[in-house]
């Protein structure tokens, strides 16, 4: 973990309440897709926790949806503004497992943290499918991005407006998967792992205090104990999770 | 040059400054981010008899200047924290270290109280009798004078160490409690816990937190904190440590001249994990500015 001040260098709408965000400034403190950063914003007392959903040397990039009145009042900030961040936190996905064909699995804002991994996999030179669920087509996001790194895309949306219609579940292929990743709602992640064959990461998200172990607030009650979910997750394997 | 020290039930520490229980864990998630040993002491995660898993999740919720939390006391249990957390706080930090003891019974705080007493690393006892968050005990015995006053006798007959007593905000009168403490044989007293709360989401429009209470910290709580600690230095003559949404050099001064020996920093560790190094940083700078040289001359200066 390292404290850093991140200035915003690009802020724009990029979906239906959905909200790109890249930050310049130090970012060695990442080291894995994943992993997530932490940021203060004036006037709330709690940071607020966004997976990374790339970086380089000098800059992050975050999506994030206005869920709450504190990432509805991060829609006003603009670029040039400093923020106040906590980086590199918590253990990302571990491409070391994935095999030959790996399947990517997100669900709305459980979305851009996998394409970082996605971008990882395929520099390995794995055979990536992605499969993306939103709840409407104006709410559909990053599916081009994954495309272009080469992976091959499928969308649900509950609608139909997009893709085919349905959960996220209805859109994945598990035929040769050799591991699945997922990041999205709890419900979403459950649903996977009932139908889901063979090893998976599964990326959780919870309410979080300090997002860096202090406080376990986050815990996850696993196989192995209550765990720390910004801590020693977010990216928890399934068997961890006994899911 | 301003002296920083202070004087603790005995123990000299280096600054008044001591990251409270539950706010810090074992030490372990702050140990690489700066040198621990720059503290007073650290007050660790409030230990069982038992290991407890805690509370469902979400266990955090979020209000103006604070936040409510209702972790439930998860900790691995006195024994795990005696045979692997005391052995690996000794690889960071080498001053005695405040062991919180927590339980559900009489005979739970006898027993962690013996068994942490006896540690060499543990400097003093610090018993939770006003934890918000678990049903059947701690605040049960903190929001009664008499239960109070049994949990402390017991324990004071088990330990040599430091009984340092954290006092419930929860209560009609905290004087009472804190009197009833000290003729129990209290040593000190630490003030204040959380103070009960909750939060309704308006999506479910039921209560956020599982079990409906949280414990409210942060700056929200500050003013009545310090308004605590002033009532019972008026009280007692056993030393207090005060805390309460503690967040600057500025807020620790106030707590002293309250009538606080030592300060604990809370929830501030968790928005801003280097917040008592950098309190311990500031605190000459401010002495400064409004003329202060010794701080142990100024405990309850205000009264």
């Amino acid at each position: 973990m390292k404290q850093t001040t991140y200035v915003i260098a690009e802020h724009t709408k990029i979906a239906r309440q959905t909200y790109f965000m890249r930050l310049s400034g130090d970012t060695s403190a990442f080291t894995q897709p994943g992993q997530f950063l932490n940021i203060t914003l004036p006037g709330y007392y709690l940071r607020r926790p966004f997976s990374i959903c790339d970086w380089r040397m000098g800059e992050a990039d975050i999506i994030y949806k206005v869920l709450g009145e504190g990432t509805k009042d991060m829609t006003a900030f603009e670029a040039g503004m400093e923020l106040d961040t906590l980086t590199g936190l918590g253990n990302g996905f571990d491409t070391s497992t994935s095999g030959e064909s790996p399947l990517l699995i997100g669900g709305g804002v459980g979305v851009p943290p996998l394409l970082a991994l996605c971008k990882e996999l395929r520099a390995q030179g794995r055979q990536v499918k992605v499969a993306l669920g939103f709840g409407s087509a104006d709410e559909v996001f990053l599916a081009d991005a994954f495309q272009a790194l080469g992976a091959e895309v499928a969308v649900a949306t509950m609608d139909g407006t997009a893709g085919i219609k349905g959960l996220v579940t209805d859109a994945c292929d598990f035929k040769n998967c050799s591991q699945f990743y997922a990041c999205g709602p709890t419900a979403m992640l459950k649903a996977i792992c009932a139908v889901a064959p063979g090893p998976g990461q599964l990326s959780l998200e919870e309410r979080m205090g300090c997002g860096f172990g202090a406080c376990v607030g986050c815990t996850v009650f696993t196989t192995e104990g209550p765990l720390r979910v910004c801590k020693e997750g977010p990216v928890f394997k399934r068997e961890v999770l006994g899911w | 040059m301003v002296d920083l020290k202070v004087t603790l039930c005995g123990i000299e520490l280096d600054n008044p400054i001591i990251p409270a229980s539950g706010t810090f864990g074992f030490g372990q998630d702050f140990a690489g981010l700066y040198d621990l040993n720059r503290l007073g002491s650290f007050s660790f995660k409030g230990t069982t008899l038992a290991p407890r898993e805690g509370n469902p999740t979400p266990r955090i919720a979020e209000c103006y200047a604070g936040m409510l939390n209702a972790v439930g006391l998860q900790n691995p249990g006195v024994h795990k924290v005696i045979s692997e957390e005391l052995p690996r706080i000794a690889t960071f930090f080498s001053k005695p270290v405040m062991a919180n003891v927590s339980g559900f019974a009489i005979s739970e705080y006898v027993e962690v109280g013996r068994l942490l007493g006896a540690q060499e690393q543990v400097g003093g006892l610090e018993v939770n009798i006003s934890c918000p968050n678990v049903h059947g005990g701690g605040m049960a015995f903190g929001t009664d004078a008499k239960a109070a006053a049994e949990v402390t006798g017991a324990v004071r007959k088990v330990t040599d160490k430091p009984l340092i007593i954290k006092l419930s905000p929860n209560v009609t009168d905290i004087v009472e409690v804190a009197r009833a403490c000290e003729d129990a044989g209290a040593d000190g007293l630490s003030l204040i816990n959380t103070l009960l709360g909750m939060r309704i989401d308006l999506k479910t429009k039921k209560p956020l937190l599982p079990f409906t209470t949280g414990g409210l910290s942060g700056p929200a709580v500050f003013p009545v904190a310090l308004r605590m600690v002033y009532q019972v230095y008026e009280a007692v003559k056993i030393p207090l440590i005060g805390m309460g949404g503690v967040s600057s050099a500025r807020d620790v001064i106030e707590m002293m001249l309250a009538g606080a020996t030592a300060v604990q920093v809370g929830s501030a560790n968790l928005i801003n994990p280097f917040a008592c190094p950098q309190i311990i940083d500031a605190l000459p700078e401010v002495m400064d500015q409004y003329g202060i040289t010794n701080l142990q001359e100024i405990i309850g200066g205000a009264h």
